[in-house]
């Protein structure tokens, strides 16, 4: 418990630091005032509309005045849409989560099998062609890959669209989300397949494979019961980790494939220089990978006391 | 017995150099991703004198030729073999400035990550206590948030522009070397020619750059090849938003980002082809990586 009560409050403090990091930081960037008024205001315009939007007011005032309000669920209003930053945020957020949910899936369902595969034959051709690919899912930037996949599967075969988001759940919905999603999953894939790959390795070496095999249990029982359960928790435990990732990431991916989520509204704002806007992004997308962390540190540290007694005594 | 040894010339002992040098080359692929990266340094390092034109010379670039196709013949009089773009610049020449300024910004973030990150580790090292533990807490925290978030908040933060592009790379960069030299100077100060030169009463200064930093610089190459490739992509990623270099130093990443447009329309050439530089530049310095950790440490698995 005390452990826990420790994890939530150091959480607490980031979340803080990096609100004041970003909130300040923003502010020194260009002043957004000579992008909103028109030529045409008089002076007196000019002014009620910086006094609306509090500008006029110190930066440590604002700021004060920002954390009430985001306690409050009020994280400001745009300048540009003209309404409140956190809506804006929340009506991109099941798009963002679609496509992140869908990459997870597909880095899970093409991963686990090439790595184990690659695991239980290491000197096969095949698992060489996987291993060779998966250093290049690592290395290939992400927004290239996007291109690619649009050249080959938009433009030249014409299979699939290449931009937009359809429908949920339906079969328009689906075939818009097939480029974006494996094109979010491919670094996750890459990483799928070499954890599956190193834990096949050493499970395959391990007494209760040996046992389970002595015991005259088939060769695919064996793998997908005795093997698989052994190397689906360290798995887990990475891409748990590496959610909050995704959704970083696919603020390129979006960009790429006009995909209308939260990523692509960051661009847009940072362009336009929408501070609320920008702000209430990094604020929850700060927000959600601490508790993210949070949520694995502590599940790890109930299913494995050690570290929570290491903890203790640093 | 004796008389053999005495006879037979002993082989001159090789020298660590000549020794990793002959192991790197022993591995073809390795081999060949150094050739590439040397060619591809040699392009960026004269491309002035190799394009066949200026492209940012307004001068010599005209809309005629725009959105040429490969291999056709511009107005200039010379065959753009890898087409134009939309504004009529040969790609070729495009690209070959855009590696100059992607390699250039990638290898002096690099370069300045490393020696901060590496003053940052060692110091973390040497002096332990709260000192290290504040600088790990900071390093965990870096580590915690991908790369391309925090650069998307520095650039957020910091606008538009090279230098501040540089600035977030490094920020997003220290902390692994940091942590690697770290990790490396703490198994290296236990061992006993640090405590040799501790008992000859040599000056703290003394013991971590002469004694200390030397014995930790292997690692710190390995880390610091594939962090400049990263860099690169980082780089490459934040110009295709928008939100990186601007239109005024065009790198990869721009170049790439100007073809998207073109690209639905089946003109391929603008965005593909500096994305194939983009790619043969970030492969071939991981693979160069990749072989120097192997050789320069074969206790790592392989």
């Amino acid at each position: 418990m005390v452990f826990i009560i420790r994890r939530v409050l150091q959480s607490l403090v980031v979340v803080l630091v990096m609100s004041l990091v970003v909130f300040v930081g923003v502010h020194l960037v260009g002043d957004p005032v000579h992008i909103l008024i028109s030529d045409d205001m008089t002076q007196e315009e000019i002014d009620r509309f910086i006094q609306r939007l509090g500008l006029d007011r110190p930066v440590h005032e604002q700021y004060f005045h920002f954390l009430g309000n985001a306690a409050r669920g009020d994280l400001g209003t745009s300048f540009v849409h003209g309404e409140p930053a956190l809506k804006l945020i929340l009506d991109r957020m099941p798009a963002t989560l679609e496509l992140a949910f869908a990459a997870f899936i597909l880095a899970i369902v093409f991963g686990i099998p090439l790595g184990m595969y690659a695991g239980l034959k290491p000197e096969a051709p095949a698992s060489k062609a996987i291993m060779a690919g998966s250093i290049l899912g690592f290395s290939l930037p992400t927004f290239w890959v996007g291109l690619m996949l649009i050249m080959v599967f938009a433009v030249m075969l014409g299979w699939l669209p290449s931009t937009g988001r359809g429908d949920f759940m339906t079969w328009e919905g689906l075939r818009h989300l097939a480029l974006p999603a494996f094109n979010l999953a491919l670094f996750k894939m890459a990483l799928v397949t070499r954890l599956a790959r190193a834990g096949t390795r050493e499970a395959a070496l391990q007494d209760y494979v040996k046992f389970a095999r002595a015991k005259g249990l088939s060769p695919s029982r064996v793998v997908l019961v005795h093997v698989l359960k052994n190397i689906l928790v360290p798995v887990v435990t990475v891409l748990g980790l590496e959610l909050g990732g995704l959704i970083a990431f696919s603020v390129v991916t979006e960009t790429v494939f006009a995909w209308p989520g939260m990523g692509k509204l960051l661009i847009d704002s940072i362009q336009r220089l929408d501070r609320p806007v920008v702000v209430a992004y990094l604020i929850i997308t700060v927000l959600m990978f601490v508790v993210i962390n949070l949520v694995v540190d502590i599940l790890y540290s109930l299913l494995d006391p050690r570290v929570r007694l290491r903890e203790a005594k640093a | 017995m004796s008389a053999v040894a005495e006879t037979l010339p002993l082989p001159k002992p090789e020298t660590p150099t000549r020794r990793i040098a002959r192991e790197f080359f022993s591995n073809p692929v390795a081999t060949a991703a150094f050739a590439l990266l040397m060619i591809i340094l040699f392009l960026a390092l004269f491309a002035p004198f190799l394009a066949p034109q200026n492209p940012y010379d307004l001068a010599k670039v005209t809309v005629m030729d725009a959105r040429l196709e490969p291999g056709e013949r511009g107005s200039a009089g010379f065959v753009m073999w890898l087409g134009a773009d939309g504004a009529g610049r040969d790609m070729w020449s495009a690209i070959l400035y855009g590696l100059r300024i992607s390699l250039g910004v990638g290898v002096a973030s690099g370069v300045v990550a490393l020696a901060i990150g590496t003053a940052i580790g060692l110091l973390a090292a040497y002096r332990g206590g709260w000192i290290d533990a504040l600088i790990m807490r900071l390093v965990d925290l870096q580590l915690s948030f991908p790369a391309i978030l925090v650069a998307l908040i520095l650039v957020a933060i910091l606008g538009r522009g090279a230098d501040k592009v540089m600035i977030a790379l490094i920020r997003v960069q220290w902390a692994y070397y940091a942590r690697t030299v770290r990790g490396s100077a703490l198994v290296e100060r236990r061992k006993e020619y640090i405590e040799a030169a501790h008992c000859l009463a040599l000056p703290p200064r003394r013991i971590v750059f002469r004694h200390l930093l030397p014995n930790v610089i292997a690692p710190m190459i390995v880390v610091g090849t594939l962090q400049t490739a990263h860099a690169i992509s980082l780089e490459a990623t934040l110009s295709f938003l928008g939100v990186g270099l601007p239109l005024t130093e065009p790198s990869l990443g721009l170049l790439i980002a100007n073809g998207f447009e073109y690209m639905l329309s089946g003109k391929y050439w603008i965005s593909f082809y500096p994305g194939v530089a983009l790619l043969a530049t970030i492969m071939s310095i991981n693979l160069v990586g990749d072989r120097l950790r192997d050789v320069l440490n074969p206790r790592l698995e392989r």
